[in-house]
């Protein structure tokens, strides 16, 4: 069965909505341009600094420039690091030079290239870590972004093995859990938040996300044309397993060469037809109890 | 650049969706590379030869801008014939004196006489070698300064504007470059030439009426014996292609730290007085006549150097500068030599300086030979550390790693080191003036917390108490032995040079009358910072605040810190602190910051316009000649004398600004024009040549005979053995170049970035890169251990094996690099071996920079010993490649 068959649980409404927000602004979220990210990790330190994440490891730890190694309670924005063999469909080297296009282009390193892309919480329409929450500490805001409320959790830790792609986990100093706010605060007060805003070539975009969708499908076309056929658009769109995303991205090469599953499914996903089994299944076996005990009422007659 | 300046490069990536091609020469792929349409890796040290390679094809293939060149270049003067060139004297240049290694710039000179150089190192009274004087003088090179004698009017050279004369620069350069073929720059640079192609290509297309170029660098061109001449290959070709000036060319130069630039034009450096005035040499400048006389040139803009000067020792001693008096020019300090950091750390050693102040640097960590300097601090009487944290510099003395090695013991070090917290820039108010030579105001955000001050209040708080101790000792009388020692006034008794009977008044005037008035604000009682500013800016002799450095006069009258940033408080207003929206002016945006001189944004700017004052083209408009205006307009303000007529010629015998012709675009050049040779200003040639670096395990290909720079200042001490190189025996003992580099999440020496958790996080520890290649070469494994070895010391670095450091084919060899990010040192929150500590003393000759981009190692799997074991490691490397203390140190 495809993901459009399946519907889902809300049918593909707007979130902020379905959570019961009678008014609210346009939904937020992120447009990250993995094109232009320049590795920098201004967004990782920006982030710390807003939202006091506690520093969570020092390692080196051999991945390339990736010391952060991954989202977690305690790491917020992550930027991956992935140096690889450029394909064909790479940035023209020599497109001005007249030389030998796709020979030895790059010299000595012989097409080597490196990815940088800035990792983050995907505010899921479908939010696998704000369904199975049973404390309600996970919320949908006013801006459709999912966000933890730390003095509701209780640290039970359902929440991190819902989430399709390893996003949430739980402090040990406080037990509870901890993920990307979007910056709640600031947005609330007509801020950007902070890992946008210090990103210093706009790799991190933050806008109403019709808006930055729009944008982001220009770029991708642009670069396309431009003969960047590597580009594309990773959870931009609402048809996948997780009603799109509110941050969503541009990648140069498939989503696992950056540690992203490729087709995230939200593990609450399949709960409707779940239900409506075990819900004909019950029917089943009480119709089966009532046949056999009506059955066997051989002394009403 | 996306390393060092990450928010900078912001820039790069728009011009980049606006069309740019960005092309990246570096010996590894960084995460600039990694955002460029090129990557060239080229063997470290070898740029000289990859320029020359794209001049020598510009010449070739006839690609430079002729009209351009023609019109604002030296490109037809013609030169004496006492001019030899680097092809006919092996690889050096005429004027060579092998005993005391300086050149004798007469064997330079142009046909028609001597002309003065607008930068660099000058003396116009005399530049022959073997006097002992001048040779003091060249020591000192001062080679940032500005300035020099010359001709007694506008020079006439003799010139040929068809280019042919066989002596005119144009065709000296064509015959000094054309060896550089494609073929060389492959054998010396490790580039293949499909890649250099490209770039010629590249960068001839791009430039012209139509198109500009720029060329953007960093240390990583001049921290090198030639650091000088890389920054003259790089003008040369920009000169040629006619990107001088014009908006979208130049050369810009990236700097380590944000307000570099302010710390040249309001120096920290020894030999240089705010604006780039010479600072006085001892036995030559005696007064401010013989000073005048020496420095200032008779044309152009520093023909005005009396008026820059008096002005700023008013500035300085206010009414107690006087005509009588010079105007305390006797106060200036004298210069003996060369004074510059790696001589102080000599000085140290020998036991000749007493103390020392550090200001937010790090030496133990970032500067070259980190042995000798932290041994140098423990020959101090006293040091002042002055920072955020307890760097490297500051604890040395109990937990360095001369302790563990056992070569210095706490007990036995006298050095009184004092620890004081600084402020941060938050917690200060302020300027920096960044690479476009633009000051932006800061205001302090917060007061500093604790006991930590600003460099501001300890100065004048420091200088305040000074003098109110030296009050005291007014009219003692002769005899009283109050020799005071460098910096402390308090009579310590390690003057130099002081008779016994000097009067103290004598002695204290340079302190005691200085204006020291600056008001003081609040509970810390802070200096205000706009009060220092409005003093760097000067008043007029009616005490308003000048516009501009043409108000400044000669006479006393007027008063300016530094005439380069006169303007800057124009109408007593910060123009430092503007900030109006790009988005409200044109894409110059004159109206953000100030910018000096006079806040012009691209410098030399008439050579955006053809000689009649027209720009070569309307899409590379910048500043033209308004003939019903009878004034330069445009969208910068030109950086000329503003109502000069292109058509002005000067009459003869004319002087100053009068001397400048309408087509001198070059305005501070003596002769108007930018110089493609230079008949004076660099000690070490009027023309860039390659020569390997200073351990380097590679031969001049070049020229055989001459190895390295002649006349590359080398220092001489145990601390500093320098290795063989080339095809030296002994040379393969080190086979390996390694280069020092930043990262991103780090900054300079650690002093910044260590000691935050959510910095050190990002890049936690110290490794090395090396190309696969190499690793197996070496039996290194990824996030294994290594030692890295040179003739100073050895360090150990996790091991990161990486394509993005590749192996080079040079000269027929495969050539290994090795990255060495430098960041770190013992202290902090991530610590680690320092790789400065493999560095060595010898400097460019101009400007005394250290050559830590170009070094020669081995590399070694596994730790490194401890202990004497360490010195012992260092002491079999000298053993196997016969290192003496002459290796290396021939001319």
């Amino acid at each position: 069965m495809s993901v459009t068959d399946r519907p889902g649980l809300t049918g593909g409404a707007d979130p902020a909505e379905r959570a019961g927000w009678a008014e609210h602004p346009p939904r937020m979220g992120f447009f990250t341009d993995t094109s232009v990210c320049i590795g920098c990790k201004a967004c990782e330190v920006a982030c710390k600094e807003w939202n006091a994440v506690p520093e969570d490891g020092l390692t080196l730890t051999g991945m390339s420039f990736d010391n952060t190694i991954g989202l977690s309670a305690s790491t917020w924005r992550h930027v991956a690091f992935i140096e690889q063999q450029a394909p064909e469909s790479a940035p023209g080297r020599d497109r001005d030079a007249g030389g030998d296009a796709g020979g030895d282009a790059g010299g000595a390193e012989d097409g080597l290239r490196w990815l940088m892309s800035s990792d983050v919480c995907k505010h899921c329409s479908e939010a696998g870590c704000l369904d199975v929450c049973p404390t309600g500490a996970l919320m949908r805001t006013e801006f459709g972004t999912v966000v933890v409320q730390d003095d509701v959790c209780n640290g039970c830790g359902y929440c991190v093995p819902a989430c399709p792609f390893g996003v949430i986990g739980r402090r040990e100093d406080d037990g509870g859990a901890h993920k990307c706010t979007l910056c709640y605060d600031r947005l609330g007060v007509g801020m950007e938040p902070a890992c946008a805003k210090a990103c210093p070539t706009d790799s991190i975009q933050f806008g109403p996300l019709d808006e930055l969708r729009e944008r982001a499908q220009a770029r991708v076309s642009d670069l396309q044309e431009a003969g960047r056929t590597d580009a594309r658009l990773y959870l931009e769109g609402p048809d996948d397993g997780i009603g799109g995303a509110g941050a969503f991205f541009l990648l140069l090469d498939e989503p696992e060469v950056y540690g992203l599953p490729p087709d995230p499914v939200v593990s609450t996903r399949s709960l409707p037809r779940m239900w409506k089994h075990a819900g004909l299944a019950a029917a089943g076996v009480g119709a089966m109890v009532l046949t056999a005990f009506l059955g066997s009422r051989t002394d009403v007659r | 650049m996306a390393e060092a300046h990450p928010v900078g490069f912001q820039w790069v990536m728009e011009a980049k969706a606006r069309g740019a091609t960005v092309i990246h020469v570096d010996p590894r792929f960084s995460r600039t590379s990694a955002m460029a349409d090129r990557h060239v890796p080229i063997r470290a040290g070898s740029d000289i030869a990859f320029l020359g390679g794209i001049i020598n094809h510009v010449l070739r293939e006839e690609k430079y801008f002729r009209d351009y060149v023609l019109a604002y270049t030296n490109a037809s003067t013609i030169l004496s014939e006492d001019f030899v060139d680097t092809e006919d004297l092996d690889g050096v240049f005429s004027g060579l004196d092998r005993e005391h290694r300086t050149y004798d710039f007469d064997a330079w000179r142009y046909q028609a006489g001597d002309v003065g150089a607008a930068a660099g190192y000058r003396d116009r009274r005399g530049n022959r070698a073997g006097n002992g004087r001048r040779r003091k003088v060249r020591e000192a090179a001062r080679g940032e300064a500005h300035g020099s004698g010359g001709a007694a009017s506008h020079p006439a050279p003799d010139t040929d504007e068809t280019l042919r004369h066989p002596r005119c620069v144009f065709q000296v350069l064509k015959r000094h470059f054309s060896r550089y073929t494609p073929e060389l720059v492959e054998q010396i640079c490790g580039i293949s030439p499909e890649n250099f192609r490209a770039v010629c290509d590249a960068v001839t297309s791009n430039s012209g009426r139509d198109r500009t170029t720029a060329l953007v660098y960093s240390v990583g061109w001049t921290q090198h014996s030639v650091g000088v001449q890389y920054i003259r290959t790089g003008a040369i070709l920009q000169t040629l292609l006619g990107n001088m000036g014009r908006p979208g060319g130049g050369i810009l130069a990236l700097r380590g730290h944000a307000s570099i630039q302010g710390s040249t034009d309001i120096p920290t450096l020894f030999d240089l007085l705010p604006g780039y005035l010479p600072m006085p040499h001892a036995g030559g400048n005696e007064d401010l006549d013989a000073y005048v006389d020496a420095e200032s040139m008779d044309n152009g803009f520093w023909a005005s150097m009396p008026s820059y000067l008096v002005s700023l020792l008013k500035a300085w001693w206010g009414p107690a500068a006087t005509p009588e008096n010079d105007f305390c020019y006797g106060y200036l300090p004298r210069l003996t030599g060369s004074h510059g950091t790696y001589e102080t750390v000599l000085a140290q050693l020998a036991g000749e300086c007493s103390g020392y102040f550090l200001f937010g640097e790090n030496p133990a960590v970032g500067s070259a030979n980190g042995r000798m300097q932290r041994m140098g601090m423990a020959k101090l009487d006293w040091l002042v550390v002055r920072d955020f944290s307890l760097i490297e510099s500051a604890t040395w003395w109990k937990d360095g790693p001369e302790i563990e090695t056992g070569e210095m013991s706490t007990e036995d070090i006298g050095t009184e080191v004092f620890f004081l917290p600084a402020a941060a820039h938050t917690e200060k108010s302020g300027s920096f003036t960044n690479t476009q030579r633009m000051l932006q105001w800061h205001h302090g955000a917060v007061g500093p917390a604790g006991d930590a001050r600003s460099d501001l209040w300890f100065i004048y708080h420091l200088g305040r108490k000074i003098r109110e101790r030296l009050a005291g000792e007014t009219g003692k009388g002769a005899g009283t032995g109050t020799g005071a020692g460098a910096g402390t006034g308090a009579g310590t008794g390690t003057g130099a040079g002081t008779d016994a009977g000097t009067d103290a008044d004598e002695m204290n005037g340079p302190v005691l009358d200085l204006t020291w008035d600056y008001p003081l604000r609040g509970p810390l009682q802070e200096p205000d910072a706009e009060a220092v500013l409005a003093e760097v800016n000067g008043w007029d002799g009616d005490g308003k605040p000048v516009a501009s450095f043409t108000q400044l006069k000669a006479d006393g009258s007027t008063a300016a810190g530094c005439w380069i940033y006169c303007g800057v408080y124009a109408g007593g207003v910060n123009q430092a602190a503007r900030r109006k929206p790009g988005s409200q002016q044109n894409w110059v945006a004159n109206e953000w910051g100030w910018a000096w001189p006079a806040n012009r944004r691209v410098l030399y700017n008439r050579a955006s316009a053809d000689p009649e004052g027209k720009p070569w083209s309307e899409r590379k408009a910048l500043v033209w000649w308004d003939a019903g205006q009878g004034k330069w307009a445009g969208h910068d303000i030109a950086d000329f004398v503003a109502d000069r007529p292109p058509s002005y010629r000067p009459p003869d015998g004319a002087t100053g600004v009068a001397a400048i012709s309408g087509t001198d675009a070059f305005i501070m050049q003596a002769d108007g024009k930018a110089w493609l040779f230079a008949p004076a200003g660099c000690v070490d040639g009027p023309l860039p040549a390659h020569y390997e670096p200073q351990d380097s395990p590679v031969q001049n290909l070049l020229y055989p005979k001459q190895e390295h720079n002649p006349v590359r200042e080398v220092l001489r001490h145990p601390g500093t053995r320098y290795q063989p190189s080339g095809d030296e025996p002994g040379s393969g003992v080190f086979p390996y170049v390694a280069t020092t580099y930043r990262l991103t999440e780090h900054h300079t020496a650690g002093g910044m970035s260590r000691w935050l958790p959510y910095l050190s996080e990002l890049q936690p520890g110290f490794f090395c890169e090396v190309s696969p290649e190499l690793a197996a070469e070496r039996g290194l494994e990824h996030m294994g251990w290594a030692t890295i070895v040179s003739a100073r010391s050895a360090i150990e670095a996790r091991v990161m094996v990486t394509r993005r450091m590749p192996s080079l084919t040079v000269q027929g060899k495969r050539l290994h690099q090795i990255g060495l990010p430098y960041h770190w040192g013992p202290n902090g929150i991530s610590a680690g071996d320092s790789a400065n500590d493999l560095a060595h003393l010898a400097l460019d000759p101009n400007v005394h920079i250290q050559e830590v981009k170009a070094l020669a190692v081995d590399i070694q799997p596994g730790r490194r010993p401890r202990g004497p074991a360490l010195l012992a490691l260092v002491r079999s490397y000298h053993e196997r490649a016969g290192i003496t203390d002459e290796t290396g140190t021939e001319v």
